[in-house]
């Protein structure tokens, strides 16, 4: 390596080390935190340690219902129990229950016999592959999970049942909802890219800065300004009952078209930019060109400026796609239940309910999703800018 | 000509439409009366003073510049001295390239949520520092796409005649090519101040109480109780963009967009 270039290399390391500690590895750690399983383990380790050198059928010999009676005892009220009871009652309800009346039991042994009489649960085989499962110290069931599907009893893969098979759902509409703030937010944007790509200089400089400002105002101010012209007796409202549009007031907020209005008044001007950039690349001659070879203004914008404006089109498309699958803020205040995206059952389960490995699960399914459906559009746009040449 | 009228008409519904309901906000903010009621009783500026002299807004308002100013500098640092390897390097290189728009192509909740996990492990949830660390590292992009552009107009004999004639490599950087893209490290610098003072996603999952910025006290502010004293924020906050984005356009204005 010439010193030129290790003169680069250490000029780009700090900011690279930099992402890679802020970024990559979090990333990496999230992805982990998707299939660990240290809860028995940390609670229980001698029990964790014999379930795994149990063969796993029907109910384990004595030393192991002797070891769990003894460290589920000695670990009542320690933080570690929670965490466990939290695990299992998220795999089979009841357990959280179960483990609190086992920790506050007196008993003696012989505990295999001691343990059933507490609950019947202890006697059966069920419960102690269960255990011997979160033994492992790594586990499929917060994956399964996020796509409605179950581990069974004897360890074999099953589908939730119909009533909680929500998640499936969920990724569905999250799609359904980025792809329809992003068709709608193309389509919103083109005429108006096309407009000021041919505005004379000043009042390109105008629009320029009119699109540039909702661009730098934040999110959240945003927002809040929908939040508030959609309320019942928000500004919306006012004006249609003023205009006698309507009668009585609209319910405007926490429906769909909220949703999408906020979110395309969000988005439209990462839409906008990138069109905006390429549509003043396009020479103005070809237009002479093309009339003078006898085509139509029409003809000439959908067999030449169409197609050569299709780069922008699919740069801000992808862009606005990949922002819409993660939206939060925007579903979570102006979004009824109906109109939630997975980010909000993310954030719902890492701040609120504290289940780490579903809120993980969830948001490696939906970096999974969007890298699939960017990954095919990228795939699609070589074969767009193809048909033009 | 029909298509010109029709798409500059469009054009104009699409402005209105991106500006309207930010100005909605102001009148707003000038209510006298105590919920977001229309027509409004009156005109005040209580709820600019209650922003004023509350503990929480000033609080978050502090913790917003702060924290801004603080991802700026370390932004823009970072990303010039990266930006000038790459252009050094020659084309530029793919890794670096890769790693550093990983921001940009990372949903922010997945971001978030990932450096929540990963944070919580070194203790740097529910700090200043982490704030910065993670915006500095969202802001990075924008400061590196920045400066390189300004790079693409840079004589590289230069670099070879300041070297020759005894510079040592520090003095090359800060005489002689600092001076000419000057503009597009302050516009990087501007543009990683916005994007952390206007970033919310990361800061939910991250910042506690104590840590709460502008935008994160303004969500709480909503969940609980939709006081104007947010219509004030809002206007205050956005009030801060536009200048920021003014600035921007001085010193980089018709180079960028």
């Amino acid at each position: 390596m010439t010193r030129t270039k290790a003169l680069a290399v250490a000029l780009m390391a700090p900011a690279v080390v930099v992402v890679i500690l802020v970024l990559v590895v979090p990333l990496l750690v999230g992805f982990a935190t998707a299939v660990r399983d240290p809860e028995l383990r940390v609670a229980l380790p001698r029990t964790a340690e014999l379930l795994r050198a149990w063969d796993g059928r029907g109910v384990p010999e004595e030393p192991v219902f002797a070891a769990l009676a003894q460290e589920v005892r000695a670990a009542e009220g320690a933080q570690a129990l929670g965490a466990l009871s939290r695990r299992l009652n998220f795999e089979r309800s009841g357990m959280r229950g179960l483990l609190l009346r086992t920790a506050r039991a007196e008993l003696v042994a012989p505990y295999s016999m001691a343990l059933p009489a507490v609950d019947p649960r202890w006697g059966e085989p069920a419960t102690w592959t269960m255990l011997r499962r979160a033994s492992l110290g790594v586990t499929p069931l917060y994956l399964l999970r996020s796509v409605d599907l179950d581990v069974a009893a004897d360890g074999s893969v099953v589908a939730q049942p119909e009533e909680e098979a929500v998640f499936v759902k969920l990724f569905r509409r999250t799609l359904v909802i980025a792809l329809e703030v992003t068709i709608t937010t193309l389509l919103v944007a083109y005429p108006a890219a096309y407009a000021m790509a041919r505005l004379p200089g000043a009042w390109a400089r105008l629009a320029t800065v009119l699109v540039l400002v909702p661009f730098w105002v934040s999110i959240m101010v945003r927002t809040t300004a929908w939040f508030i012209l959609l309320q019942r007796e928000g500004p919306v409202n006012a004006l249609l009952l003023a205009l006698q549009v309507v009668d009585h007031p609209l319910q405007l907020i926490f429906t769909r078209v909220a949703v999408i209005l906020a979110m395309v008044h969000v988005l439209l001007p990462f839409a906008i930019l990138p069109m905006l950039g390429v549509m003043k690349r396009i020479d103005p001659r070809l237009a002479r060109a093309s009339a003078s070879l006898g085509a139509t203004q029409w003809q000439h914008f959908l067999r030449v400026y169409l197609p050569l404006s299709l780069p922008g089109v699919g740069a801000g498309g992808l862009m606005i796609f990949m922002l819409a699958v993660g939206f939060y803020i925007t579903p979570a205040l102006v979004g009824g239940t109906g109109d939630q995206m997975v980010s909000t059952f993310i954030t719902e389960y890492t701040t609120a309910t504290l289940n780490w490995g579903m809120a993980a699960a969830l948001a490696v399914l939906l970096l999974a999703m969007t890298a699939a459906v960017v990954g095919l559009a990228v795939l699609l746009v070589p074969r767009l800018r193809a048909r033009t040449a | 000509m029909i298509g010109v009228v029709l798409t500059r008409a469009w054009l104009g519904l699409v402005l209105l439409f991106l500006i309207t309901p930010m100005l909605v906000v102001v009148p707003l903010s000038f209510s006298s009366g105590e919920v977001l009621t229309l027509p409004m009783p009156g005109l005040s500026l209580r709820w600019y003073v209650d922003f004023f002299t509350s503990g929480r807004w000033l609080a978050a308002t502090r913790n917003s510049f702060v924290v801004g100013a603080a991802t700026a500098v370390l932004a823009t640092a970072l990303g010039t001295l990266a930006a000038f390897g790459m252009f050094l390097w020659g084309r530029v290189p793919r890794l670096p390239a890769g790693l550093l728009t990983l921001p940009l192509v990372v949903p922010s909740v997945i971001a978030g949520v990932a450096m929540y996990f990963a944070f919580a492990l070194t203790g740097l949830t529910n700090t200043l520092a982490g704030l910065v660390l993670a915006h500095t590292v969202l802001a990075l992009p924008y400061v590196v796409v920045t400066v390189l552009a300004a790079l693409q107009g840079f004589d590289r004999t230069q670099l070879r005649a300041a070297t020759s004639l005894g510079a040592p490599f520090p003095v090359v950087l800060r005489r002689v090519v600092l001076p000419q893209i000057a503009p597009a490290v302050a516009a990087g610098g501007l543009f990683a101040f916005a994007t952390s003072f206007d970033e919310l996603i990361v800061a939910l999952f991250i910042a506690g109480p104590e840590q709460f910025t502008l935008p994160r006290q303004m969500l709480a502010g909503l969940r609980e109780f939709l006081s104007p004293t947010i219509c004030a924020a809002a206007v205050l906050l956005t009030l801060v963009s536009l200048l920021l984005l003014a600035l921007h356009q001085a010193v980089w204005g018709r180079k960028g967009h």
